[in-house]
């Protein structure tokens, strides 16, 4: 029986990749280790190794071909004994679904989610409280596709072009070109003096940052992941947020810790944590997670900007998906505002970064039942905009949160107290959270979905406070 | 102990001699007095504190410098008004030292509105822009990454200033204090680690802590220079911080000396001090006191005479009184502070 060879994955998020070369050809005789072909993807290079010994009886997939999705079959080993008439019945197996092509069908969905959301009309459902994010690019701006991870980059080349003060320090960030190739091509533009690769040393670089930001300098310090920077806290909290305070304002430290948050995919208990709740306890922080490539961008250019130290939460799975940015010279999104993504009128649901997808997904879901859902994108999670969350639930009378962290004292909580204690008459049912389970992130497939929030859980809330379930 | 590195041949890791005591001063009239005012108006200003902590004006954890005025009056004499300093929380000498305004340190250990950071610091957290001082900081550890990244900003910014980054023998243990070390060796950064070796981390002495307890050895492993200074001794200290201040300032990287001092008082306020014996104390306090020996050498050297040495004492005694009766008379921060400088 021909074995087949499928597209490999280069990291638990890769959903496709480009079949750069073939370095063999049908009829060749292999062994085990021998590279047989690279990929490409817009990460990293690869090679792709023979895991059994044979002839390569058929290549499926020419090189140069783009978009091969993980798991499709691209070639044909025949093994000893067998020869070219074994091929002649053998078909082979579609791509299999994995969770990360799937990540991509969600992706490609989401888009026009989005169009959507943006051309709904909103002014019959807005309050006067509420922040209108609509103003934030101008009528008629050309619009262009552009991954997360782009628009990171590009937020923070623009910022580097701006002021010398600008830096980017983390572990992997220059000659690696980022571990997740967020700072792919700064080290090219601005050199080693600016883009600078550390050891890895997190407390002592995050400590670093901070003195410099003391001293005049405006860091970006990556975290390879935030889970990492749990060894660096210290200087988070007690030395970057509380120095303004302590000294009477006279010492403040303008900085940015940035990185993924939260569940990638398959990495486990210590790699899949949400850090929104934790860093928003805290006063003298400020507490960004963005969800599209545009809010990414803009965010990232104002927290640069800003004089205080900001926590960026990014997200692995969202840093390959295509949004639409606006083309500006100079696109700011203001810190400490939230953005209604989709105008509803029955229930409102409040998320972020990624909780974003299930949330958009869910209403979707939930206009197929005739119910209208309006979707807040917090954006900040600390300074919180909830006056645009108070507006809404004002006008739904119902509220559920959605959130990837775990669900005591989290970002979710916060918003339940506050809108009890502001708005706890407007309520027609208690306010219901969506979180990740009470439990550290499992690795086996199943327990790992089991534990993360889903768009049926955010339906089927969304009904409980309809009392349609 | 030969250094490895070939791009620095000197100096290896050393204790310096402890002959240079005896030995006549290098130093002008003008620099011997300002290293007898400077210790003094510690000495005087710490004294005070432990007074009024005693009545009651003073709340939370006070650590006192008195016995190690040396160290930072002879290291502040071998750096600019320009060069940073930054340390952990038994900070009022250091301040001093970089010339703050006593009146503004005393009323921050009252928890005023004149204080430098307005009555919301305390003790450990004072900062002052203008002098130079970055803190002030209550975690130990913290701020020798701190310090680090304030040599980072100066070599950035292509600078001539340098940092003097100062920790405890306490400090010396924390792991963030050896990642600095590897980064300053690595990215050629201008900074003096200075160790302030008073025996006693709380109550644990260097011996019960440390399994190398010859703290200027510490950097070997990043090739980063050490040496071991009498810490008692002004002279000793102004030298061979000038020595390190060179050396950092000609851009070969950081330097760590090791000041061995004694701390007379407790660790803070609510010390037991059963860990050492009140001998050990006095027999320092007698035989090592920074400000007795400059006195004495002083006066010994025709130098200064007693009555030019008595007036600098009545000069500062009057600051110390302006300073207690400021720190008494400003008012507590408005209860509108409570939420401002959280944000820029």
């Amino acid at each position: 029986m021909p074995t087949e060879i499928l597209m490999p994955a280069l990291s638990p998020t890769m959903t496709e990749g480009k079949l750069a070369r073939w370095m063999v050809k049908e009829g060749d005789t292999v062994s085990s280790g021998d590279v047989l072909a690279e990929i490409e993807t817009d990460k990293a290079t690869m090679e792709v190794e023979a895991v059994d010994e044979g002839k390569i009886g058929k290549i499926l997939i020419e090189g140069e071909t783009e978009n091969v999705a993980v798991n499709t079959p691209i070639a044909v080993l025949l093994e000893e004994g067998e020869d070219d008439s074994d091929l002649e019945d053998f078909s082979p197996s579609a791509a299999s679904a994995s969770s990360s092509a799937s990540e991509e069908e969600e992706s490609e969905k989401d888009e026009p989610e989005e169009r959507a959301a943006s051309s709904a009309p909103r002014s019959t459902s807005k309050t006067p409280d509420a922040y209108d994010a609509s103003g934030e690019i101008p009528e008629g701006t050309e619009m262009t596709k552009m991954t997360v991870r782009e628009a990171l980059r590009d937020a923070m080349a623009e910022e580097m072009r701006e002021d010398e003060r600008v830096f980017v320090m983390g572990e992997e960030v220059a000659e690696y070109q980022g571990a997740y190739k967020v700072t792919q091509g700064l080290l090219d533009e601005f050199g080693a003096r600016r883009v600078i690769d550390t050891p890895i040393t997190e407390h002592g670089f995050a400590g670093v940052g901070v003195g410099a930001a003391f001293h005049g300098l405006r860091p970006i310090v990556e975290f390879m992941t935030f889970n990492f920077a749990m060894q660096a806290i210290d200087q988070i909290v007690n030395s970057a947020a509380k120095t303004r305070y302590m000294s009477g304002g006279q010492m403040g430290s303008p900085i940015v810790f940035r990185g993924p948050n939260g569940a990638a995919s398959r990495v486990a208990a210590q790699h899949s944590q949400c850090y929104a709740s934790w860093y928003s306890h805290v006063p003298g922080l400020i507490v960004i997670a963005p969800h599209t490539a545009a809010d990414a961008k803009g965010l990232l250019k104002a927290a640069i900007r800003n004089p205080n130290p900001v926590i960026f939460l990014e997200n692995e799975i969202l840093y390959g998906q295509s949004f639409d940015v606006p083309v500006m010279d100079d696109f700011v999104v203001p810190i400490g505002k939230a953005k209604i993504e989709r105008s509803g009128d029955d229930v409102t649901i409040v998320s972020f970064g990624m909780g974003m997808r299930y949330s958009l997904e869910a209403a979707e879901k939930l206009a197929e039942e005739d119910i209208s859902a309006e979707v807040i994108d917090l954006r900040t999670i600390r300074p919180m905009d909830m006056e645009t969350v108070l507006a809404s639930v004002r006008k739904t009378n119902r509220c559920i949160t959605v959130e990837e962290g775990w669900p005591q004292s989290g970002v979710g909580a916060e918003i339940t107290a506050q809108i009890m204690h502001h708005a706890f008459d407007y309520l027609d049912a208690p306010v219901l959270r969506v979180s990740g389970k009470d439990v550290p992130m499992p690795y086996a497939a199943n327990l790992e979905k089991l534990a993360l929030p889903h768009t049926d859980e955010v339906v089927a809330a969304a009904k409980s406070v309809c009392y349609r379930d | 102990m030969a250094r490895q590195a070939a791009k620095k041949p000197a100096p290896a890791t050393k204790k310096s001699s402890t002959g240079a005591r005896k030995a006549k001063p290098k130093f002008s009239k003008e620099e011997i007095e300002k290293f007898y005012w400077d210790m003094l108006l510690i000495r005087r200003f710490e004294e005070k504190a432990g007074q009024i902590y005693g009545m009651g004006l003073i709340g939370g954890f006070c650590h006192l410098y008195i016995g190690q005025e040396a160290v930072v009056v002879g290291m502040k004499s071998a750096i600019t008004d320009d060069d940073a300093v930054i340390t952990s929380y038994r900070d009022h000498g250091h301040m001093l030292a970089c010339g703050m305004d006593p009146k503004g340190v005393m009323a921050e250990l009252t928890g005023r509105e004149g204080g430098y950071s307005k009555g919301k610091g305390g003790s450990m957290h004072m900062f002052s822009k203008e002098k130079n001082f970055y803190g002030g900081h209550g975690i130990v550890g913290a701020c020798v990454p701190l310090g680090t990244g304030l040599a980072f900003s100066q070599k950035y910014q292509d600078s001539k200033d340098i940092t003097l980054c100062y920790m405890g023998d306490g400090t010396v243990n924390q792991g963030q204090v050896y990642e600095s070390f590897n980064m300053a060796e690595l990215w050629n950064l201008p900074v003096v680690y200075v160790i302030e070796n008073n025996e006693y981390a709380m109550g644990t002495s260097v011996k019960r802590s440390s399994a190398q307890t010859e703290l200027y050895k510490r950097g070997e492993s990043f090739n980063v220079p050490g040496e071991q200074v009498d810490g008692m001794d002004v002279f000793a200290v102004a030298e061979a911080g000038r020595k390190a201040v060179d050396w950092v300032r000609s851009g070969k990287g950081p330097y760590i000396l090791e000041m061995k001092t004694y701390r007379y008082r407790g660790h803070s306020m609510s010390d037991p001090a059963k860990y050492r014996s009140k001998e050990e104390v006095n027999k320092k306090r007698a035989e090592h006191d920074p400000i007795d020996h400059l006195r004495q050498t002083m006066l010994d050297e025709k130098i200064h005479t007693e009555d030019e040495l008595k007036e600098i004492d009545r000069e500062i005694k009057a600051i110390i009184a302006d300073a207690v009766e400021f720190a008494q008379d400003s008012p507590e921060p408005k209860p509108e502070e409570l939420y401002t400088d959280v944000l820029a």
